[in-house]
């Protein structure tokens, strides 16, 4: 877990290597090119590579005009603006129609940093989640990031990725398979599960070996595909450990806590709780700072395992 | 040009324009009125420019028609059932349950159709896809796209326009349908998006402005589209919204009302 390497940066790298097996792979940005790391295909295939200007919604509808003469389009901004600047265009022009656009978005969440609020995306998965025909990817490290972007391009249809700009820890190895849908158990535990995405599962991780030393085992599962989400898996969780905390850096209404929450209401109740943005914008700042004061931390972790534990015990908190 | 293509055509507009008012007019909703003054544009489309095989819809060499403001769905369907990609009696399941005749047009419903439109404002970068892929393959297909006047309010527009240009996509003609009528008023009252030609060729188009119901001269600036090299073309097509039935003409509580059923008939009765 020493070397980190930020989503993005696998991504561009994953992207190079689909344009050299599969001629029908063109990418699209939108004058983010080198912060997304497409440029990477960019200067490899120019002639597949459409730096669309800030024009976000155009890069969508164009995307939308590609794939459907058959190419697999690829296209890339900050999340922000991917998934909210050019909604319209994802439902209507990308989701209604089935069509074979893939959206790489980068700069997820507050681990943006420094450009604030306005940059960082807190809803982007409940947007994307809520699309019928999408599918929804927030993988956890660079090895899953491959994957993810392979996949996608397998995949008939829209695929939403979720990338972010800081370095995150290495999680798996390389002979790590990543199976669209299929939550992977990191560690397992039968006093609680952590149900983690995206950079919150290497903290969940963290977590997890914490609580270890007080002699408290989880279950860390972590959820690269948030849709179609892995009900068994997530079910299976809470029926093994009767405490669930849902973790990731996105707003808790609406993404994988929210899906949590649909899914373990429905089929096994347990108490839940969802660590994330609460129902709050970003701000301006260093990554690691934001993060501690958002509470997306191990110890934010380790105290919301604690209180669920507690309320599986029937001690009311 | 040759006078019995354009009897041909203009006999052709009529059988459209009837379709688009028994449709409308037995489902009891959708858009007469935009559908009326895009349909010779559409029939000479149709019936004279575009590479199709109603065979093979899916065919990768066929020429593209992204109907951008897809709430003239009536006029698009007429057209593809006329022109053999499904039965014409299918026209009046519009809008009915179960129907591949959304309210506004379904790719993956309906054969021949190229792109699901009806949020306005879309078409134009979809064509634009469609023409950089062409470009990519080394197929010779052209791409046409139909845009509304009202809605070339919307900004997605002007960004595929800008991007149209700078790819210097010759391979794209878009017709505007420039009826002068919005859902609210005349387009001049509600957000004026005037001087339109001089807007598209200041976004670096070649512009042609035609009466976009004299089939001539819409064959004719089609033809001149095909020669230019390096650039879009827009041909600005001056309509009347809701022609050719008298009391729908420049009217714009025709836009989104279907006609009843004694109107119909009078309208059919002025359609032969
Ligand atoms: C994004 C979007 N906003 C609003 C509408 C509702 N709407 C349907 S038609 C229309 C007016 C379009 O005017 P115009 O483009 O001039 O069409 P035409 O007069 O040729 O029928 C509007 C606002 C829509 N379909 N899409």
């Amino acid at each position: 877990m020493s070397k980190k390497i930020a989503t993005r940066e696998a991504y561009g790298e994953a992207l190079a290597q689909l344009g050299r097996e599969n001629p029908r792979v063109v990418v699209l940005d939108a004058d983010l090119a080198k912060s997304t790391k497409t440029l990477v295909f960019g200067k490899q295939f120019p002639d597949r590579f459409f730096d669309m200007g800030v024009a976000e919604q155009n890069m969508l509808g164009t995307a939308a005009g590609l794939a459907a003469a058959g190419k697999i389009a690829f296209c890339s901004s900050f999340a922000v603006f991917a998934a909210g600047r050019a909604f319209d265009q994802v439902r209507n022009s990308v989701a209604y129609t089935r069509l074979n656009v893939k959206i790489g978005a980068s700069h997820a969440g507050i681990t943006v940093g420094e450009d604030g609020a306005s940059h960082q995306s807190v809803e982007d998965i409940a947007l994307m989640r809520v699309l019928p025909n999408m599918t929804v990817f927030v993988p956890a490290d660079a090895v899953e990031t491959a994957g993810a972007v392979r996949a996608a391009a397998e995949l008939d249809g829209p695929v939403y990725i979720r990338l972010g700009r800081s370095g995150v820890p290495v999680l798996h190895g390389p002979d790590f398979r990543f199976v669209p849908g299929e939550a992977v158990t990191m560690r397992e535990g039968t006093d609680a599960a952590i149900i983690a995405t995206g950079i919150m599962t290497a903290m969940a991780l963290e977590a997890a070996g914490r609580l270890q030393q007080e002699g408290i085992e989880v279950t860390v599962l972590n959820v690269h595909t948030i849709k179609p989400l892995d009900l068994e898996a997530v079910a299976g969780a809470a029926k093994a450990t009767g405490a669930v905390v849902t973790a990731e850096e996105h707003s808790i209404i609406g993404g994988l806590g929210g899906a949590v929450a649909e899914i373990l209401a429905e089929t096994y109740p347990v108490p839940l709780k969802r660590v994330g943005l609460t129902d709050t914008f970003g701000e301006s700042g260093p990554s690691s700072n934001l993060l501690k004061k958002y509470g997306l931390t191990p110890e934010a972790l380790v105290s919301a395992v604690k209180g669920v534990i507690a309320r599986k015990q029937g001690k009311v908190l | 040009m040759d006078t019995e293509l354009i009897e041909q055509l203009e006999a052709r507009a009529k059988v459209i324009r009837r379709h688009i008012i028994r449709m409308t007019g037995e489902c009891g909703s959708g858009h007469p009125g935009g559908s009326l003054s895009a349909a010779d544009i559409v029939t000479a489309l149709y019936f004279h420019e575009l590479r199709l095989d109603p065979a093979r819809p899916d065919w990768p060499e066929r020429d593209r028609f992204v109907l951008s403001k897809g709430h003239a769905a009536p006029v698009l369907y007429a057209a593809l059932a006329e022109r053999g990609f499904f039965p014409a009696d299918e026209l009046l399941t519009l809008r009915r349950l179960d129907s591949r005749l959304q309210g506004h047009p379904d790719m993956r419903k309906l054969p021949g159709v190229e792109m699901s439109t009806g949020s306005l404002g879309q078409g134009l970068s979809a064509a634009n896809g469609m023409a950089l892929a062409g470009r990519l393959d080394g197929r010779d297909y052209r791409v046409y796209v139909l845009l509304g006047d009202g809605e070339i309010q919307e900004g997605q527009v002007w960004e595929a326009a800008m991007a149209a240009a700078h790819y210097r996509l010759d391979n794209v003609t878009a017709f505007l349908d420039h009826n002068g009528y919005q859902i609210d008023g005349p387009i001049r009252e509600v957000m004026s998006p005037e001087p339109v030609a001089d807007k598209w060729q200041a976004f670096g188009w070649h512009v042609q402005i035609i009466n976009g119901h004299d089939f001539k001269q819409i064959l004719n600036a089609i033809a001149a589209a095909r020669k230019v090299r390096g650039k879009p073309s827009m041909i600005v097509a001056e309509t009347v919204k809701g022609k050719g039935v008298s009391f729908m003409e420049h009217q714009v509580g025709w836009h989104g009302v279907a006609p009843k059923p004694d109107e119909a008939e009078q309208a059919l009765a002025e359609l032969v």
